[in-house]
């Protein structure tokens, strides 16, 4: 029984290209390739033979040219003058600040009324699940719709703030909410306003170090060290102390009316408001099944367990079901945060100016160049959602269940 | 430029783009009906009335084309189009012809292969604003919220308005008009922009119109009028001679009570002869039969009529002819002669 026969090792022939299973794989998959790029090159060849029968050329040069048009929300410095280049970066990064806002939003939402939904207060869960029914089950563009509507008929006008026996009032003397959006204190970033908030950074990173530095002493010694109170003096006192020894280098910038608007401070523009909260309720709904899910996948053992080790039901929420809840958790929601991104394309219905709304909307239309505006925005969102997809799977890869 | 986006879709579906612009009229004819772009909705220009019917004064323009060419003013299918659908719509063949205020530019006729037959109202950028806003002319607009329809040349215009009078603003982006009015109204833009005649037509509408003006500044030449697509040439003839015979009505004194009496037999003018067929031959040289012109200002009556019956000053709207006076009045109207 010593020795073991080798398989029979055919040498290779063209014929088993077809009948030999090990190569009759590979045969298919390049006639199907072969296939796909004449499919493909078809097309294309079509698409430029066409355009050039009506004279018309793939060209990125409108991009240099002046755009001609103005854009309301300008996160970078942008004039009618400017190329629609830069139009089509101030679209870009209003899609991203919209996108950052709603992920953050959404994920605060989901996680709250995913953990709710399985309180054990009836009131509490049947609330929670009619939110997540209710948003869950109506179109994304019509809560838009609805936010901007309400926002723009229930909302007094900046005129109904003006003179002696004015109807609307500003909150503190320092926000307003108009029907055109909300107006709040803006920060003046004066000189040596950067030590500050250098300074600000360090006190962040000391939480952290103090926290890390209490866990460790816990571990090895058993001394618990306060956590609540030291942290906060950590964050806010070094600050507060370099805020006033700089001579208050940071002040506010309050809104107030001028001319025909508020002027001053910062305007956050009703289409963003409604955007991004619309965004955020209805993938919050997505994301809170998620977390229950995520949840409920961690078997009910791990509750009992940390329950007779004498775990608080809160300590074992966080230290317990959820880290093992997150990896089920995160995949899912990923692709809810991808989901969030594409819908901020819905941004016109609400004359929000995002990319959409910039290259695929004013400069397509503007300029007539529709194929390339269209393989732009592809690209940008093709990006953009792999770049989520990058970062989250980084994160998903640090929590998943480590085996040894 | 929508040539490419109808191309382009073509080409992805993996079909031979069908170069069929050539037939329109056989096309048109063999539908028995005629597909006739125009706005969602702007009272006096194209709007439902009350049965569901279309009326107006850019509809009136698609009824006369559809009464010349299939005999019968009824036979029109009304698209729907928004600013920015409009040209996608006409060079896809979604429609035969764009009636929908849309401003004749360099531009639309060469790059977007369109052929504009000719104007039907010149027109002019304006704004709205209330009256208790209390600015008496666009240069106080410093610092206003300003409403406007994106994916217009209304959007340009507006851009280099201010730039040039070194003033600012915020532009508030919106897509159709009703929506613009319901902004506007709501107190979330200060003005709304967009051509005069548009603006008159969305006072009418409004509750109280008494409390809205529109300011004196007309900041941009708007010639409004319907187009087809580039490439027919025996069509866009129709179109154009059609809206020709309905401002030459005019001028002549053809109305439509009198024009099938003038019409039954050749008169002492030999050029109301020749434009309702009772003399010559004009009628074969566009395709159609010599009683095209004559169909045509039965159904909807002349220039005049159409005007004043769904903008001029009687009219909620209340435009006064203007510049769209007929030359011989004032105005700038001018057809080409039936000859």
């Amino acid at each position: 029984m010593t020795t073991m026969t080798d398989p029979p090792r055919a040498s290779f022939q063209l014929s088993s290209l077809i009948y030999d299973t090990r190569y009759r794989s590979y045969t298919f998959q390049f006639i199907a390739l072969v296939l796909l790029m004449l499919l493909i090159g078809y097309l294309g060849m079509n698409l430029i033979q066409n355009l050039a029968s009506q004279g018309q050329d793939i060209s990125y040069r409108f991009l240099g040219e002046p755009s001609n048009y103005d854009i309301n929300q300008r996160p970078i410095e942008y004039d009618s003058r400017s190329t629609h280049l830069r139009a089509s970066i101030v679209g870009v990064l209003n899609t991203l600040i919209v996108a950052f806002l709603g992920c953050i939003t959404a994920t605060l939402f989901g996680v709250t009324a995913g953990i709710l939904r399985l309180s054990p207060n009836w009131l509490v869960r049947k609330l929670m699940a009619i939110y997540v029914e209710a948003f869950r089950n109506v179109p994304v563009l019509i809560w838009i719709l609805i936010i901007f509507t309400i926002m723009t008929a229930v909302m007094p006008a900046p005129n109904q703030f003006r003179g002696e026996d004015a109807s609307a009032s500003m909150l503190f003397d320092s926000f307003a909410f108009t029907n055109r959006g909300v107006y709040t204190p803006a920060p003046i970033w004066g000189p040596g306003s950067l030590v500050v908030v250098l300074v600000f950074l360090a006190s962040i990173f000391g939480v952290f170090y103090y926290r890390h530095y209490a866990t460790k002493l816990l571990y090895d010694t058993g001394r618990l060290l306060p956590m609540g109170w030291p942290s906060l003096v950590i964050l806010f006192v070094p600050t507060i102390l370099i805020y006033f020894i700089m001579g208050r280098p940071i002040s506010l910038d309050y809104p107030e009316l001028r001319g025909f608007n508020f002027g001053g401070g910062l305007h956050i523009r009703g289409s963003l408001i409604a955007l991004w909260f619309a965004l955020a309720i209805y993938t919050g709904a997505f994301i809170a099944e998620n977390v229950r899910a995520g949840i409920q996948a961690v078997s009910r053992g791990q509750t009992e367990a940390a329950a007779s080790l004498g775990l608080r039901p809160r300590r074992i929420m966080n230290l317990v079901i959820l880290p093992q809840a997150l990896r089920v958790i995160i995949p899912p929601l990923i692709s809810q945060y991808l989901n969030l991104t594409k819908n901020s394309s819905l941004a016109i219905a609400v004359g929000y100016m995002d990319v959409t709304g910039t290259l695929g909307g004013i400069t397509l239309n503007q300029t007539g160049r529709a194929i390339e505006s269209v393989l732009l925005l592809m690209l940008f969102y093709l990006t953009i959602s792999l770049s989520i997809s990058a970062v989250m799977n980084v994160y998903n890869n640090s929590i998943k269940l480590k085996e040894r | 430029m929508k040539r490419t986006v109808f191309l382009g879709t073509l080409t992805v579906a993996g079909l031979a783009a069908g170069a069929s612009a050539a037939a329109t009229l056989d096309d048109v004819k063999a539908r028995g009906k005629l597909n006739c772009g125009v706005t969602t909705g702007l009272v006096g220009f194209a709007a439902p009335d009350a049965n569901g019917v279309w009326e107006g004064f850019d509809v009136a323009v698609c009824r006369a084309v559809a009464a010349a060419v299939l005999g019968d003013a009824s036979a029109v299918e009304f698209v729907p189009t928004t600013g920015k659908t409009r040209f996608t719509a006409l060079a896809s063949g979604e429609i035969d012809m764009l009636a929908r205020n849309t401003t004749w530019t360099f531009s639309r006729d060469t790059d977007l292969k369109f052929d504009f037959v000719g104007v039907n109202y010149y027109d002019g950028q304006g704004f709205l604003v209330p009256k208790s806003l209390g600015v008496s002319s666009a240069k106080e607009l410093d610092g206003a919220t300003v409403c406007i329809q994106t994916g217009t040349t209304t959007e340009l215009n507006l851009a280099d308005f201010f730039r040039a009078n070194n003033i600012s603003y915020e532009p508030v982006p919106i897509e159709t008009n009703a929506e613009g009015q319901q902004q506007y109204l709501a107190g979330a833009c200060d003005t709304y922009t967009t051509d005069a005649s548009g603006l008159a037509s969305t006072r009418a509408a409004f509750e109280n119109p008494g409390d809205h003006v529109i300011l004196p500044e007309i900041i941009s030449k708007e010639p409004l009028g319907p187009l087809v697509r580039h490439g027919d040439n025996d069509w866009g003839d129709i179109v154009r001679w059609t809206l020709n015979a309905l401002i030459s009505a005019e001028e002549l004194g053809v109305t439509s009570a009198n024009v099938a009496e003038l019409g039954s037999a050749p008169g002492g003018n030999p050029e109301i002869n020749r434009l309702l067929g009772t003399e010559g031959d004009l009628g074969a040289m566009v395709g159609l039969d010599n009683d095209w012109a004559k169909r045509a200002i039965a159904a909807v009556g002349n220039y005049g009529e159409v005007f004043e019956k769904n903008i001029g000053e009687k009219t909620p709207i209340g435009l006064a002819r203007g510049l769209n006076a007929q030359w011989t009045d004032g105005g700038i109207l001018y057809s080409p002669p039936f000859r």
